[in-house]
């Protein structure tokens, strides 16, 4: 039988606020336990929620972004159970009236079609603590201070057909919230994180299956990982006469596989309901205004940009506007070399790209910067050094050896373009290598690329490799 | 509506984690389903067009600044904490 996927995503986008969602205790990741975690947080009798005004911008900012409607009233619930970590016995949350309502995002997928994915609702919540179950005989640690870190959860439609997409989806949404500056996307540190429903049905069958929950998955590898084994489990289960039960089950990245969470079969009564202690949220036209005239340009709309202003191709527009940092450097570089833009592309892409990876650098605190790649790339363009040369020249750039022309006066790179000069080096070669010579003559074409690498290599690399290519054709002639 | 069991009364006493015993379980029953009638009685009215209200007060919530105004105070609440080490409130454990 054929099988089709069904997959929803629930993405926590964890706000990058000072302070608390609802408390003036700080954000900070890494503090001692329990030192960033206040009265408030901790469920102290007497104290009172206040939320924070920036934690409602930027949904607002969220909202506006994926097309959707920001709720002029939306109301936090209670979110009821029981769990070490919090301390409420509750968690705040949004049920019925969230803040932003149905909105969509398109994503690329890898045959270049491209797929609408709609996106139910965003609401704000507080995340929860922090369990420690390993080093305490008997007992698990808690710490608070994560208590009252600003979430916004993000939930898909079930529009997603595959782990591919899954990714897809989630990478398109984890570059959203970072160019809109609402969360830091750092999923080590937690700060992006997401569940996945995932069920299978006979393909054609309008009724969706049964569906499993995996909890917490924190990088893209996982999710693709995780979702790629949980439909080969529930195909198995059911093909071999099996019925999947709907559960929540985590995901293992060290064997490879979900397994249910036992014990949490109650877990699903949450009897949500309004929270006494916060009136409801209402936001006025100049409020969501505000936020409106905030908006970045978008990824998609950088992205037409730069097919269109620079005549790239999609492929390299993508890679180009995939951070606001890499897309605000290639413009720069283009600026500073007042045009080239596709040479600039391909830099940028290329030697640059790979030599922040290598070093784990940031583009803020880059050796290279877009005017002195400029400088560099001035100097290809008006054939003073070739494209080889020259990423022997960025790589001394890199290390901090000077810019472009300090380097090339110094190494005397600069490449050989006077004709005599270079007729001189294919005569010495010609005289050196008589025996190929004579073969090329009697018609052993392939011969061409040994002459060029011959001048080259006496010139050492500095000829210009357009020239060689030309004169070499005219003399080898005889 | 049909009245609350004591099996109803046991599983809301067992998600609200509170511990009653089980001769009280009729009396809670027939409290609790008096409440529910009453809420019944309640659904009778016709709200066509109102809009439900989540909160008794008609205002709106404040805001506040983002600002962090808190500082540590973790040896203040942790002193009435029955155990705590390396910083970290120490609870039974809790199996995944």
């Amino acid at each position: 039988m054929k099988w089709e996927t069904v997959i929803g995503l629930e993405i926590h986008a964890q706000l990058a606020t000072k302070s608390k969602i609802f408390s003036g205790a700080s954000t900070g990741y890494g503090a001692e336990p329990n030192t960033q975690a206040c009265a408030i947080d901790l469920g102290m009798p007497g104290v009172l929620p206040v939320l924070n005004q920036e934690v409602v911008r930027m949904a607002a900012m969220f909202g506006l972004a994926i097309g959707a409607e920001i709720a002029r009233r939306s109301v936090f619930a209670r979110k009821n159970y029981f769990y070490p970590d919090l301390p409420k016995g509750y968690q705040i949350s949004q049920y019925e009236l969230p803040i932003v309502q149905k909105g969509q995002t398109i994503i690329d997928l890898e045959d270049g079609s491209s797929k609408v994915v709609g996106i139910t609702r965003a609401h704000l919540e507080e995340d929860a603590g922090k369990s420690l179950h390993e080093d305490f005989q008997g007992f698990s640690g808690i710490d608070l201070n994560r208590a009252g870190t600003p979430l916004l959860e993000i939930v898909s439609e079930p529009d997603l057909r595959s782990a591919k997409e899954a990714v897809a989806y989630m990478k398109k949404l984890h570059q959203l919230v970072v160019y809109l500056g609402i969360c830091d996307g750092n999923m080590q540190e937690g700060s992006f994180r997401c569940d996945a429903n995932v069920s299978v049905r006979p393909k054609g069958d309008p009724k969706f299956g049964t569906r499993a929950e995996i909890k917490n998955l924190n990088s893209f590898r996982f999710v693709e990982r995780a979702i790629e084994f949980e439909i080969e489990r529930q195909i198995d289960l059911i093909e071999s006469g099996g019925k999947v039960v709907q559960e929540t089950r985590l995901y293992d990245p060290d064997k490879g596989e979900t397994r249910s969470m036992r014990g949490k079969e109650e877990a699903n009564d949450y009897r949500y309901f309004p929270d006494p202690d916060l009136l409801p949220l209402v936001l006025d036209e100049a409020f969501i205004n505000a936020a409106r005239t905030e908006l970045p340009e978008l990824p998609d709309t950088k992205k037409q940009r730069f097919m269109e202003q620079y005549e790239l191709s999609g492929y390299d527009a993508s890679v180009l506007t995939v951070s606001r940092d890499l897309a605000g450097y290639y413009e720069a570089t283009v600026a500073a070399l007042g045009g080239e833009a596709k040479l600039c592309a391909n830099w940028v892409m290329g030697d640059f790209s790979a030599f922040l990876n290598k070093d784990n650098r940031d583009i803020a605190d880059s050796p290279v910067d877009s005017v002195r790649l400029a400088g560099l790339l001035r100097r290809i363009e008006d054939r003073t050094i070739s494209g080889k040369i020259a990423k022997e020249v960025f790589e001394a750039m890199w290390a901090g050896e000077g810019d472009a022309d300090a380097i090339i006066e110094k190494r005397s790179l600069r490449q050989i373009t006077d004709t005599s000069a270079i007729e001189q080096v294919i005569d010495d070669v010609m005289a050196g290598n008589p025996d190929q010579l004579a073969q090329y003559r009697a018609g052993k074409d392939k011969l061409f690329g040994f002459f060029v690498g011959q001048v080259m290599k006496l010139s050492k690399g500095k000829a210009n490799p357009q020239q060689v290519n030309e004169l070499l054709m005219e003399k080898l002639k005889g | 509506m049909t009245p609350l069991g004591t099996a109803e009364v046991a599983k809301i006493a067992h998600l609200a984690r509170l511990a009653i015993r089980e001769e009280e379980a009729p009396a809670y029953a027939s409290n609790l389903s008096a409440i529910l009638e009453l809420v019944e009685q309640m659904n009778a009215v016709d709200t066509t067009g109102v809009t439900p209200m989540a909160h008794p007060l008609d205002m709106a919530q404040r805001l506040r600044p983002d600002e962090i105004s808190e500082t540590n105070h973790r040896e203040c609440f942790q002193a009435i904490a029955p155990r705590t080490e390396a910083g970290l409130y120490l609870v039974p454990k809790v199996i995944e």
